[in-house]
């Protein structure tokens, strides 16, 4: 149930501004890939295109191709909604919706898909979600209470349950932890290292030993200046990125000489 | 990165700031000087000539002195700059207060004798100005009531609520949701806030002549009035209900959208629920904003005297409508009290109305308000 990506000389838009030019990379499946690189270098605005909410953006656009198992997700006949049910989103801040309760947060992306479940089959959905995010024995004797009430680290969970409820290929985690405590923190990791079991992860990250800590294989991104497009500088094993990368920017990033 | 040392001899920069000391002033003294500015102020006038007016407005200027002077010296000057502007703070609270309160108690006073079981069950149909002149002169008990103005307000308001909600709503939605910053949510975005600001006059006109060409010169009834007072509500639901959809977090839209729920459903399932509270605040305060008018309602509705609760029949009668009528037209032009009196019944239901609308909006806020809690 998961899938590689292949991406071909990728570069993104807002309006005239090109944010990220030229991106080439291969995400394998089953496997956890970190983008790592300095504030406004583009590493969260090439994971959005990942699933096309970077179009969401009034003006925002691309030029190149996706390809998930050799589909383009940019070919003409492709919908976008269907894009975004295969390939599933984590935001930096937790986000449940605040009119529902923990069960409706995770059920969300099914029910609000006009899926018709059963008692028995929400029921069970929800357990095997939220018991693949780490969070159903903290919350299963309230499952009715809104999802709102839940503690920072426990609502971040309570979103990538409600990614993985409706079951995608991919999940994209943009910064998931960085608006968490170190306890929450480590819970997300170690979740994020059951994920990979399953599906194809993409994180994006500040945070450079949770890159080396949770990711397979890791791209550094980098920015001329302001103003200029963001590059991918080189992806390859997280090990060789950290201890022995083929550029200079990558090698003076991670060790802190950056700037 | 480098690291200066600061050297002990570097001299201290001088950055502007004044030493200014704050220390604790007694806990009322604003009360003693307040006191003391007005008896000094009655002291004054007492000798030049009473005047309550006067008394109040060199009592308050005294205070606003004698308040800054005194906190100045015991406290420092930040509390006695502190004191000036509460003092002139406080003073515009009051002042406003004034006629609000005024306004509330003159209707509450001379209005609430006149409602009654009868006034609230009858309308003024076949009375005549003898009936008036019995209350004067006899001390006979008031006749007639408001009833069909009472029926009439809540028809065509009604009406008006159920044109302008669903186009208002829509027309937000199509503003947040789709338009954002194209060039045709710009421009209605402009004409509405246009029409905001058309005289309520206007409006009414507007229904007068399109129910003239329609359905014939002169056609009144409740249809007319609730179009003109949906004209007048439209821009007020829009502007109100494209705020409360403005602060709908967009994390929430974009978590749905990420779930690849399409747009639609994101609005109807997301957005709308989570801003239903004050949608339902702002559509129950535009409500309030129109059941009071008077002039779009004379021209589309007309008058009558009769209970009329057929709003696709003749004209009706609606409380504002009919306190104007009831004051310029008494029913009997020698004996005007007891006409007046009503009108102010009529006038304190319209507030009593518009009072429970505004609790109804709260209640509502608080039902639909997204839920917390553990």
């Amino acid at each position: 149930m998961s899938k590689r990506i292949e991406v071909n000389d990728l570069h993104v838009y807002y309006g005239n501004f090109l944010a990220v030019e030229g991106v080439s990379m291969t995400i394998e499946a089953k496997s956890v890939t970190a983008f790592i690189g300095p504030s406004g270098c583009g590493k969260s605005t090439f994971l959005r295109t990942l699933n096309r909410m970077h179009e969401v953006i009034p003006g925002a656009r691309v030029e190149g191709d996706v390809l998930v198992d050799g589909e383009n997700l940019y070919g003409p006949t492709v919908d976008p909604v269907n894009v975004r049910r295969q390939v599933g989103m984590v935001f930096q801040r937790p986000n449940p919706f605040p009119t529902m309760s923990i069960k409706q947060n995770v059920l969300a992306g099914v029910t609000l898909n006009s899926k018709k479940l059963s008692n028995s089959a929400a029921d069970e959905l929800t357990e095997r979600s939220l018991r693949g995010a780490n969070l159903w024995e903290e919350v299963k004797d309230r499952l009715d209470k809104p999802g709102s009430g839940l503690s920072g680290g426990q609502q971040q969970r309570l979103c990538i349950a409600r990614a993985i409820a409706i079951q995608p290929e991919i999940i994209l985690m943009d910064e998931p932890c960085s608006a968490l405590d170190p306890i929450s923190t480590l819970a997300i990791e170690d979740l994020i290292n059951e994920l990979k079991d399953q599906y194809t992860v993409v994180i994006v990250t500040h945070n450079m030993q949770q890159a080396a800590r949770v990711s397979d294989r890791t791209a550094f991104f980098n920015i001329a200046g302001t103003g200029k497009p963001g590059k991918l500088i080189e992806l390859a094993d997280t090990q060789t990125i950290f201890q022995n990368p083929t550029q200079k920017a990558t090698e003076d990033y991670v060790s802190g000489r950056f700037g | 990165m480098t690291t200066a040392l600061v050297t002990p001899e570097e001299p201290k920069l001088d950055h502007g700031i004044e030493e200014n000391p704050v220390r604790p002033a007694p806990r009322f003294a604003w009360l003693i000087v307040l006191l003391a500015s007005f008896a000094a102020s009655a002291a004054l006038f007492a000798a030049l000539g009473f005047s309550i007016v006067g008394v109040i407005i060199v009592g308050y200027v005294i205070y606003l002195i004698a308040v800054t002077v005194t906190y100045s010296a015991m406290a420092g000057r930040r509390k006695g700059t502190d004191q000036l502007m509460r003092s002139l703070i406080y003073g515009a609270f009051v002042l406003a207060l004034i006629p609000l309160v005024s306004v509330l108690w003159t209707v509450i006073s001379i209005g609430a004798p006149a409602i009654s079981a009868d006034f609230l069950t009858k309308d003024m149909y076949g009375l005549k100005g003898v009936v008036d002149k019995a209350v004067v002169e006899q001390g006979a008990p008031l006749q007639g009531g408001a009833l069909h103005a009472i029926l009439g307000t809540l028809i065509i308001t009604a009406i008006a609520t159920l044109i302008s909600v669903p186009i208002g709503l829509f027309t937000a939605i199509y503003l947040v949701e789709y338009g954002k910053t194209s060039r045709l949510a710009k421009s209605i975005r402009f004409f509405v806030d246009v029409m905001t600001g058309i005289p309520s006059i206007v409006a009414g006109l507007f229904a007068f002549s399109l129910f003239g060409i329609l359905f014939g010169i002169g056609t009144k009834n409740g249809i007319a009035g609730a179009v003109a007072l949906a004209v007048l509500m439209i821009p007020t639901v829009v502007r109100n209900s494209e705020e409360m959809l403005r602060i709908v977090p967009n994390e929430l839209r974009e978590a749905s959208l990420a779930l690849g729920v399409p747009v639609w459903k994101t609005v109807t399932k997301i957005v709308i629920p989570t801003a239903a509270s004050g949608l339902a605040s702002g559509v129950t305060l535009a409500i309030a904003r129109v059941i009071g008018e008077t002039a779009p309602l004379l021209l589309a509705v007309g008058v009558t005297m009769k209970t009329n609760v057929d709003p696709f029949n003749g004209p009706m009668n609606t409380l504002a409508v009919y306190a104007y009528n009831l004051f310029k037209f008494p029913l009997n032009p020698g004996y005007r009290d007891p006409s007046l009196e009503r009108a102010w019944g009529a006038v304190l239901l319209l507030v009593i109305f518009v009072v429970l609308l505004n609790l109804l909006a709260r209640f509502i806020a608080k039902v639909f308000a997204p839920k917390t809690g553990r």
